[in-house]
């Protein structure tokens, strides 16, 4: 523990990458083999099941810290996290004992099956024991969610040094579900255990954003032009008789997804299809806000596989025939992802997988119009993408960029306002904003980004001057700023006063040439709120 | 006898301001930081080592009566006299007696001692003064010898790796604390101007400091090697900095000791050290008073009158005052200023 809370330490105090890899290359160096494979789960977000909950270490660390309920509520909404504030309140302890990383996460699991008693003395003693800095990394492991900066990218590269492995490798090996528990690193890493794990997806290759005008990508037709679809980019596998949808964000979706198991059936074993999953209905792909009524629920239920059934728009074919085919073109994979589904869709033409449909364009002028039509696909704006480009690993410029439209924009009201989290903590940072319906204010949406440290430093000291009443973290403020506000979709919402909901609200621009009444009106929402949804089925 | 109006802290008795924020006819004044120090007062009384810093930045034509700790002043009834706060040299609690009933005001102060100032000394009253800057339990501030050897440590660290340490403090107070503390067998510590100039103030009143150079046209900025640079906040982003790469940066403030400030500081490494009291420093200083009635002051002020209420049974009230606390920034408010104004 002390070894992995000193690694925590040295992260948390640079931002420099290099520095980052070169802590972690040092911890795996000297680390229990059991405790490196937990330090690799935890930092790429796969954290353990809650095992206490929150009101028990509240009740517990105000018995130990002699503090009222409500001076550690006050604590909390300053510091802004839950773990640190307890570590904080706790009293110091100079013991030097030290244990094991994964004898502790494996204790914690453990909890699950004890009484408050025993869940209780474990938790106490280990506060009694524990440095601050070991009290605070302990505490993230109870209430998990341990966000320090790592990229997936460091953890790689970190990796890929110490073991001396290519990058790629690494990143496939640790892709898919994998468990720490009894494992090491060693083994997680060897080309054994990939071979043997069916289900394991290849890591994504991810666009940045077009950083230039397009046509210094040189010819149009050097280019794949395809559109952004709005769902959940993932891959389909299917190995050994045995499908396995996974998510970009690495959940296994195959159970929630019901649409895709006959896939296993019509799909050569060895098949790795890289897609957006997204509902289609009468020959149209449905907004966002219709694909969330299938990710948050555990049991699909009838309604919602009739009103939101998923299709697959495939991009590319990573695996075919059982052989890794990413080295390939991406015109080769292309070609052989068509000839695939032509052959399975003569048997099967309802299958639900499609393919993108490119976007013909001679000109890059005529790029740039349909990128302009996206809103009317229901899509975030264009793919280009380099026809001889490879299927590379993570992030990367050059061979494929997306080319978002640009936000839908709305001027609204600072009304309320709450302390942050994190990097924002004790800091105003999220805000409620404003349209005028009348003479009044109704909130329409939260943006929590947007603004630099100094615009957010100054709008925290306005807040704090121009305070009308507080409830709890909340503050009311003089309704007097202006922001602007950009958003990608727009959506009916009974469930707000405003009646929409944004998709993606963030803040643009402090108008601060803008008085209130500038601001925009519940009317504008509705009007883009009729001319945005037109045409999807809802 | 104390009120509080729109130009500061008023004994009306003795017809005197405490750190007033707008010019009036006689002020006494706790501790030479702009926020307390403020041109434009008719007389000013202040602590001796506070007094030549007051002059050289307030004007050496200001009208000022330096006092000594604990030597009395009777104006108009009222004795009035100087006790250490600790916050930095010159720095004082201002202690006021009339027919028997006794105020403090405490300016800003701490318990910790840093080597430098006059270390803080209870003083009884039935009214006290006190700010809250760090008025919250999650504030407990480590050991300073141990922040002192992190900071030697990490001078050395960059050393061996070529790089210069640039240490962002207040020109006044913090700067010579962090001066005084440095292990000078590492290498040469260089200061910028505005720390220099204080430096000189400090070692003509108070006592020697560790041999500092001043970065000024002599120097030859390539001769800045595996150096320690102390500067004040503000001189981050500017021309001045970027002459003295490659360096790491680091801060010194109380603030530090919250992880979300830590990561937004803007500097490479966040050391806990403030001239402010911490929250046992603040519940110990209160009792020691044995005051009944608190005015809490700038900081989380109503979260620690409540405490005082309930937690000792005080009568403790919020004041809004124009002090500042600790900043981070020479521009900005104080991130954890809690005031509704």
């Amino acid at each position: 523990m002390k070894a992995f809370s000193e690694l925590f330490t040295n992260i948390d105090e640079t931002t420099s990458t290099n520095e980052k890899i070169d802590a972690l290359v040092a911890y795996f160096a000297k680390a229990d083999p059991q405790d490196a494979i937990w330090c690799v789960a935890l930092l790429s977000g796969r954290r353990p099941k809650r095992t206490v909950k929150t009101n028990e270490l509240w009740e517990w660390s105000g018995e130990l810290s002699g503090l009222p309920v409500w001076l550690q509520a006050e604590s909390y909404h300053i510091v802004g996290d839950l773990a640190e504030t307890i570590s904080l309140i706790l009293p110091k302890n100079t013991s030097t004992n030290d244990y094991a990383l994964h004898e502790i996460i494996e204790t914690i699991a453990e909890l699950a099956n004890k009484d408050e008693p025993q869940r209780k003395e474990y938790i106490t003693g280990m506060w009694q024991q524990l440095d601050q800095q070991e009290l605070f990394v302990f505490n993230k492991l109870i209430t998990g969610g341990f966000r320090v900066g790592v990229s997936d990218k460091i953890i790689i590269k970190a990796l890929a040094k110490h073991y001396h492995i290519d990058e790629n490798i690494v990143a496939h090996r640790l892709t898919g579900s994998w468990e720490a528990r009894n494992n090491t690193l060693t083994s997680l890493l060897s080309s054994e255990s990939s071979a043997t794990d069916i289900s394991k997806p290849y890591p994504f290759y991810l666009a940045y954003p077009l950083e230039v005008a397009p046509a210094e990508l040189g010819a149009v037709d050097e280019w794949f032009i395809e559109r952004k679809y709005d769902g959940i980019r993932g891959q389909v596998i299917v190995r050994d008789n045995t499908l396995f949808a996974w998510s970009r964000g690495e959940d296994l979706l195959t159970e929630k997804f019901v649409e895709f198991k006959d896939l296993v059936q019509s799909l050569p074993n060895g098949t790795v299809i890289d897609g957006e999953m997204l509902p289609m209905k009468d020959g149209a792909y449905l907004p966002f806000h219709v694909m969330q009524t299938r990710i948050g629920r555990k049991n699909v239920t009838k309604k919602a596989l009739q009103e939101a059934p998923l299709v697959m728009v495939c991009y590319d074919l990573l695996e075919h025939n059982g052989t890794d085919i990413r080295h390939l073109s991406l015109a080769e994979r292309r070609k052989m992802l068509e000839d695939l589904l032509n052959a399975v869709k003569t048997i099967q033409p309802e299958l639900p997988l499609h393919i993108s449909p490119l976007v013909n364009c001679t000109t890059w002028d005529e790029v740039t119009a349909e990128r302009l039509r996206s809103r009317e696909y229901n899509c975030e704006g264009l793919m280009l993408k380099r026809k001889t480009s490879e299927y590379k690993t993570g992030r990367r410029r050059g061979d494929w960029w997306k080319w978002k439209v640009d936000p839908l924009s709305i001027d609204g009201v600072l009304i309320y306002a709450q302390r942050g989290r994190g990097r924002r903590a004790d800091l105003y940072t999220d805000y409620t904003f404003g349209v005028w319906d009348g003479d009044t204010l109704v909130p329409f949406c939260k943006a929590y980004s947007g603004l630099t440290d100094k615009e957010m430093a100054e709008a925290d000291a306005w807040i704090k001057k121009h305070t009308l009443e507080k409830f709890g973290p909340v503050r009311t403020v003089t309704p007097e700023l202006v922001f602007e506000i950009g958003f990608e979709g727009i959506n009916p919402s009974p469930r707000h006063k405003s009646g929409v909901a944004l998709r993606f609200p963030r803040i643009l621009r402090w108008r601060k040439d803008k008085a209130t009444a500038d601001a925009n009106t519940k009317e504008d929402l509705l009007t883009l709120l009729k001319i945005y949804t037109t045409g999807t089925g809802t | 006898m104390i009120t509080f109006d729109n130009c500061g802290i008023y004994c009306a008795q003795a017809g005197i301001y405490i750190d007033p924020w707008k010019p009036v006819a006689k002020a006494i004044i706790t501790h030479a930081h702009s926020d307390h120090a403020r041109a434009g007062m008719g007389a000013y009384m202040a602590h001796e080592q506070a007094v030549p810093v007051m002059k050289f930045r307030l004007g050496d034509d200001i009208n000022v009566q330096g006092l000594s700790y604990n030597e009395e002043v009777i104006i108009n009834g009222v004795r009035i006299s100087l006790h250490p706060a600790g916050h930095i040299w010159g720095s004082a609690q201002v202690r006021l007696e009339y027919k028997g009933e006794v105020w403090v005001v405490s300016g800003d102060y701490k318990l910790q001692q840093d080597g430098i100032s006059t270390p803080f000394e209870p003083v009884k009253c039935h009214s006290f003064i006190t700010e809250s800057t760090f008025g919250l339990p999650v504030y407990q501030f480590p050991d300073v010898d141990e922040v002192h050897a992190d900071i030697n440590t990490w001078w050395q660290k960059n050393k061996a790796e070529d790089k210069n340490s640039v240490l962002f403090a207040y020109a006044l107070g913090k700067a010579q604390r962090v001066i005084q503390h440095l292990d000078s067998s590492i290498g040469q510590i260089y200061t910028h101007g505005a720390i220099d100039n204080i430096n000189k103030i400090y070692e003509s009143t108070v006592g020697v400091l560790p041999g500092t150079k001043r970065i000024d046209q002599s120097v030859n900025r390539k001769e800045i090697k595996g150096a320690m640079i102390i500067a004040p906040p503000s001189a981050m982003d500017t021309p001045w900095l970027r002459t003295l790469q490659p360096y790491r940066s680091g801060i010194c403030s109380g603030w530090m000791q919250l992880r979300g400030t830590r990561r937004r500081r803007g500097t490479d490494r966040g050391f806990i050290l403030s001239d402010h009291a911490d929250w046992p420093q603040l519940n110990t200083a209160v009792q020691e008073t044995g005051a009944q009635n608190v005015y809490v002051t700038h900081g989380y002020k109503s979260i620690y009158s409540r405490w005082l209420q309930t937690n000792y049974g005080l009568n403790a009230t919020e004041v809004e005052t124009l002090y500042t606390g600790e900043a981070l920034d020479d521009n900005l408010d104080k991130p954890g200023d809690e005031s509704v104004q």
